[in-house]
């Protein structure tokens, strides 16, 4: 396929613009969500979540009834996604178990228990035609028009609310004790920001699925971080470059056969990222490494320019 | 051999190296590096089929626990950079190895048996039905492997069990004493590489991600001692196989996913229960702290105020709770617990008079 057609494609054909589209939003609100929760060291936590919203999708498919839509499928996702992440925080707030160890059971436990549940329907419904499977590794291929839609109007509403709690969001990523002593609820700020963070998980789902869900959140905010020391610069750094890989990876796995979008997705963001470890203009190790020898090359010509302080010996 | 016991046989065997490396794991947060690897190590399979084709062979196992120990290594050359947190690194290195992976499949290897789907979750159902000759009878495959995993888990923790212990719990010690703790690190990662690829086939990944953290995460509520940890991580890994296969098998459903879910139901029972570290324990602990509180205050407040000119207003059993802003009904459970514990007396005329035993308290509590 040639540019040519291939920008054609993507503005007439449909299912390359949907997948486009959809690819794009992903990045672009992962990335920005992605950045507060590099900050708050939660990387892991789009892993975990993700994995939890398994058995939200299958309890809503149960439930539904005739009405199988995408959106009530994602609101099962979100609401068991969501209760994951608060029991999370109940055992880490309130034993000694650690963040880690914490959200590994989550993980792990919410995701059998959906396995149990899509087995089940696997078994008696023929929920493998219904597309439940294509949550686990996303099929974004398979995107509808009504899919994107979904997509847009929960990323219009979480980015709304970045924009609007942007200095809660802040304050709340560099200096929670601040945040408390000014008044601010602690935990309704962690809850509302952990619920956005749910809800680009969703988003995600369809897209890239459960597995590569973690490196759509810290992939863009890592790069980003490499190029700025400033938060807004990086959130919107971020949701650059995660747009650019979601459209990148589209493109791709559109224009060669048998390779899955997900995937493409995330070894586009992979080798932006890696590009972003070497040539991040604020942090970047290239420049790190030019900086160090360019000192030490200075500290070897003033050391041979300063005369001998030794006294020498038989001198007068 | 029966089916059933072949089953539990297998995935007994994995909780087994669950609950001896978990704990480890678990105590030096790396939990999450098992998950990391046990997505990771698809891309190792891949390319273990490319160079030997074949999924089942000791060279196969090999090249995909290498995988998985290069996802060690990258996740921590990624952190040593200084540019982003171990968190990050992780979150990075597994997605971009397990998309080749993916990638190598869906546009090479489509034609191979690899289904992602079952690869992932597992079916240990069929183990039994995959035997091969072994000590001159037929013995199903996963359990030979399986098995052999244990036995090298079990050889390392127990000839390491001191230099182990000792890094977990002071790694800085350790260094100082001259152990090389990089390398015993680096073994532990290689044993949970090489038991995630011999788990991979037999009972799937997510199976063996519960084995290793969350026998190990509900021990850590019941016990301080590492060996005590071990093994209460194996009885609870081996009930959740024992009653995850019956309960799989009562509702036709799948029986790692089964197994995993009793695993966490048995999780979730021991945060609420636990004795010393339980939720509902913790919530006794503040309860009786709050009116431990309240009861010494209300005698150092009896205290101040007896024999004073006031103490008719001040220490009547019906108004007390006013000055102490206490709602009538608290105040008269506050009185009460006192006086079960003998530190107060409603002396005549209604007030409230200290014991000897009161006094003390008071006594000790202002000073």
């Amino acid at each position: 396929m040639d540019i040519g057609t291939l920008i054609r494609d993507i503005f007439l054909d449909y299912t390359l613009r949907t997948v486009v589209l959809g690819s794009v939003i992903l990045g672009i609100t992962s990335g920005v969500l992605g950045c507060f929760a590099l900050l708050r060291r939660q990387s892991m936590l789009g892993d975990a979540l993700s994995h939890a919203a398994l058995p939200g999708i299958c309890i809503a498919f149960l439930l539904a009834g005739e009405n199988k839509s995408p959106f009530v499928l994602l609101m099962g996702a979100a609401a068991a996604a969501w209760i994951g992440a608060i029991i999370i925080t109940v055992i880490t707030r309130s034993t000694r178990i650690k963040e880690d160890a914490a959200m590994g059971v989550v993980l792990v436990s919410f995701f059998g228990f959906g396995y149990v549940i899509l087995s089940l329907l696997q078994s008696s419904a023929g929920a493998g035609q219904a597309g439940l499977d294509k949550y686990l590794f996303g099929r974004a291929s398979s995107m509808l028009q009504s899919d994107v839609e979904t997509m847009v109007l929960l990323s219009a509403i979480s980015l709304g609310l970045v924009v609007a709690f942007f200095k809660e969001f802040k304050l709340l990523a560099f200096n929670p004790e601040y945040l408390r002593t000014i008044g601010f609820s602690f935990r309704r700020i962690d809850i509302l920001l952990t619920t956005l963070i749910v809800i680009s998980i969703v988003i995600g789902l369809q897209t890239v699925g459960v597995v590569l869900m973690s490196a759509m959140l810290t992939a863009p905010a890592a790069a980003a971080r490499q190029w700025t020391n400033k938060l807004s610069h990086m959130i919107v750094i971020a949701a650059g470059i995660g747009a650019v890989s979601g459209a990148l990876g589209a493109v791709i796995s559109a224009s060669a056969q048998r390779v899955p979008t997900g995937p493409t997705i995330v070894i586009a963001l992979t080798l932006i990222t890696l590009f972003s470890l070497a040539f991040g203009s604020a942090r970047g190790l290239v420049w790190t490494l030019v900086r160090t020898s360019r000192t030490r090359s200075a500290i070897q010509h003033h050391t041979l320019a300063v005369p001998d302080i030794e006294p020498v010996s038989g001198g007068d | 051999m029966d089916s059933a016991l072949t089953i539990i046989l297998i995935c007994s065997l994995v909780a087994v190296s669950g609950a001896l490396l978990g704990p480890f794991l678990l105590l030096r947060r790396m939990s999450l590096m098992t998950d990391a690897i046990s997505h990771s190590i698809l891309f190792g399979i891949v390319i273990g089929f490319l160079l030997f084709n074949t999924l089942d062979s000791l060279p196969m196992i090999l090249a995909a626990s290498a995988i998985g120990i290069l996802t060690v290594v990258l996740t921590e050359m990624l952190f040593k950079t200084g540019l982003v947190r171990e968190d990050a690194a992780i979150g990075m290195v597994f997605p971009a190895l397990f998309s080749i992976g993916v990638i190598i499949i869906s546009r090479f290897l489509s034609n191979v048996h690899i289904d992602i789907d079952t690869a992932l979750v597992g079916e240990v159902i069929w183990a039994p039905f995959d035997t091969i000759p072994f000590l001159g009878g037929e013995v199903a495959r996963g359990l030979v492997i399986t098995g052999a995993i244990a036995l090298v888990n079990l050889a390392f923790v127990g000839v390491f069990y001191k230099e182990l212990k000792l890094v977990t719990f002071d790694s800085a010690l350790a260094s100082s004493l001259g152990f090389w703790s990089g390398g015993l690190t680096f073994a532990l990662m290689t044993l949970v590489s090489v038991t995630a690829v011999g788990a991979f086939d037999a009972v799937g990944a997510v199976l063996l991600v519960g084995f290793m953290i969350v026998p190990a995460a509900a021990a850590y509520l019941l016990t301080e001692r590492l060996s005590v940890m071990i093994g209460l991580s194996l009885v609870i890994g081996v009930l959740g196989c024992v009653i995850g296969y019956y309960a799989a098998l009562a509702i036709d459903t799948s029986i790692s996913g089964m197994m995993v879910t009793v695993l966490g139901v048995i999780f979730a029972l021991v945060l609420i229960f636990a004795p010393q570290r339980g939720l509902l324990a913790g919530m006794l602990r503040r309860r009786r702290q709050q009116w431990e509180f309240a009861a010494r205050l209300l005698v150092i407040h009896v205290l101040n105020h007896e024999g004073q000119p006031n103490e008719g207003d001040e220490l009547a059993l019906a108004t007390v709770n006013q000055h102490l802003n206490w709602s009538p009904a608290y105040a008269e459970q506050i009185v009460q617990r006192a006086r079960q514990r003998g530190w107060l007396d409603v002396a005549s005329g209604r007030l409230l008079a200290l014991t000897p035993d009161g006094r003390q308290i008071a006594r000790e509590t202002l000073a």
